[in-house]
């Protein structure tokens, strides 16, 4: 497939069904959507529509049913590539290691020099305000806490497209909105592609350049609506004038889909 | 400090009542001597040096007895984790396990490993290493998936996802595993001694208790219940320090 080099992510025609006893269930898609290099990208769904396993197929976590997906103009072949970060909803620390020994546990498994890896950490814990904590244990840590820890991790490993697995989906309202803006300003300092997939539509109208809607299972996206923020904003935007209208529109495609996924008889 | 003291106490007073109840012969010698003599035989043996050999022997062997059931268990529980219908076949006999009187298979155990110390071994293996299998299991069972995802987008092989993320999070689960092997491994190997062997600390009780020599006999006894808490104690100390640093403070 020829992809132009200002496309960093390609999926096309991907869909994913499981088999069980009970038959085949048609999970996702068909979808075709490009990521532009350096872009902050959202997903919007109902629960249950296919986003983290959408997120799974871009990550190389589990494998499309059909349909073609690249990165970097490279086909995603079993495997996680290289160059890809993943930060997940659900704790991910390794509790049996201090917040340093966390961050910098996939690099010391790479020919990574001990300089070079102590860079990247003091770094890492300085862009993540983890300073204090770089001996606490994870046992000790907030949730948020917890996150930075998982984000610091993936930051270290210098990937050029994050993808985020609702990252924020545990934590409170107001840590939420810090957390996005310290997503933005690592977007902003590391220049990657970001992927976010979340349920807040608020978090993904205020953080992403552009936002897919998807639809109820099978999900399939909807509409992509492009934000047009300026590239340095941060929280602030929740009372510009035009997030009002976005997150309407947002709500106006996603409330008969998430109706759908509850109820799908009234429609 | 409180609760240490009558930790002690509670040791310290049945102990103090037995010295009353043998020095004034409501107990017979022949049935217990006073405590305190079996202390000052135990010194006087340990001194001598009469029983290094055996003390040695049957050290040995719950040694190797608990290192290959904590090694072999531990793999084997690793490896049947990635193979569920072999663990469904084999997992009801893992319950049921200890109930079979492992002691009964003593004669086929000297028929195939012949007199040495391979018996008294795998005994103590035997007994130990299902419970290794089983803690292993459940500690492998309890990791988050979400390990295993970040083990693959940290680029880690199958190998490497098991010796550095799943076991090191099952490390609680299996450190229970190993305190009860070390029981099983003492229990194992000093109990076959008893049955059947020419040394070793089992055999030396027992052949003390067939010539009514309380003198070695409740000596010996109290430095097998000596070792037994001291072994036990540490292995708690270290459970310790393992959970402190992962639970919540």
């Amino acid at each position: 497939m020829d992809v132009p080099s200002s496309i960093h992510v390609s999926l096309r025609g991907v869909t994913k069904a499981f088999d069980s006893r009970l038959g085949r269930t048609e999970a996702l898609g068909p979808i075709d959507i490009d990521l532009r290099r350096g872009e902050f990208f959202a997903v919007v769904g109902p629960s249950g529509c296919g986003k983290s396993t959408l997120l799974d197929i871009i990550a190389g976590l589990a494998p499309p049913s059909a349909g073609n997906v690249t990165f970097e103009g490279q086909p995603i072949g079993t495997g996680v590539p290289d160059g890809v970060g993943v930060v997940f909803q659900e704790n991910a620390c390794f509790p049996w290691l201090n917040v340093a020994d966390n961050i910098v546990f996939g690099l010391r498994r790479q020919a990574v020099d001990s300089a070079e890896i102590e860079r990247r950490l003091q770094y890492a814990l300085q862009l993540m305000g983890l300073n204090e904590f770089a001996r606490a244990f994870p046992s000790q840590l907030s949730g948020g806490m917890r996150q930075r820890v998982c984000i610091a991790r993936t930051l270290v490993m210098q990937p050029r497209l994050i993808l985020l697995d609702e990252p924020f989906g545990a934590l409170d309202q107001q840590t939420r909105l810090l957390m996005g803006d310290e997503l933005l300003r690592i977007w902003r300092a590391t220049g990657a592609t970001v992927l976010l997939i979340t349920h807040a539509l608020d978090e993904a109208a205020m953080l992403a350049d552009r936002v897919a809607v998807m639809s109820a299972r099978p999900g399939r996206i909807l509409e992509v609506i492009e934000t047009r923020w300026p590239r340095d904003r941060d929280s602030e935007i929740v009372s510009a004038p035009e997030f009002g209208p976005i997150t309407a529109r947002l709500w106006k495609l996603l409330r008969t889909q998430s109706m759908y996924a509850l109820r799908p008889e009234t429609i | 400090m409180r609760v240490v003291l009558y930790r002690l106490l509670a040791v310290l007073l049945p102990v103090v009542v037995l010295e009353i109840l043998c020095r004034d012969r409501i107990i017979l010698p022949l049935t217990l001597p006073p405590p305190s003599l079996i202390v000052q035989g135990l010194w006087s043996l340990l001194k001598s040096g009469t029983f290094n050999s055996a003390i040695l022997k049957t050290l040995t062997n719950v040694g190797l007895a608990i290192a290959l059931a904590v090694t072999v268990g531990t793999a084997v529980g690793a490896a049947l984790h990635r193979m569920p219908v072999l663990r469904a076949l084999l997992e009801p006999l893992f319950s049921t396990y200890y109930a079979i009187p492992i002691y009964a298979f003593y004669p086929l155990f000297i028929i195939v490993f012949g007199l040495g110390d391979a018996p008294q071994v795998t005994i103590g293996f035997m007994l130990a290493v299902v419970s290794m299998i089983v803690s292993t299991l459940a500690g492998l069972d309890s990791v988050p998936s979400v390990l295993g995802k970040t083990a693959r987008v940290l680029q880690l092989g199958p190998v490497a996802t098991i010796r550095s993320v799943t076991l090191p999070y099952a490390a609680p689960y299996v450190f229970t595993g190993v305190k009860l092997a070390v029981a099983y491994a003492f229990i194992g190997v000093i109990g076959a001694e008893f049955i059947m062997s020419n040394t070793g600390l089992g055999y030396e009780i027992r052949f003390a208790y067939d010539n009514l020599d309380n003198n070695v006999m409740y000596p010996l006894i109290l430095l097998i219940l000596l070792i037994a808490v001291a072994v036990n104690m540490s292995l708690d100390h270290w459970e310790r320090v393992l959970r402190a640093r992962r639970e919540r403070s």
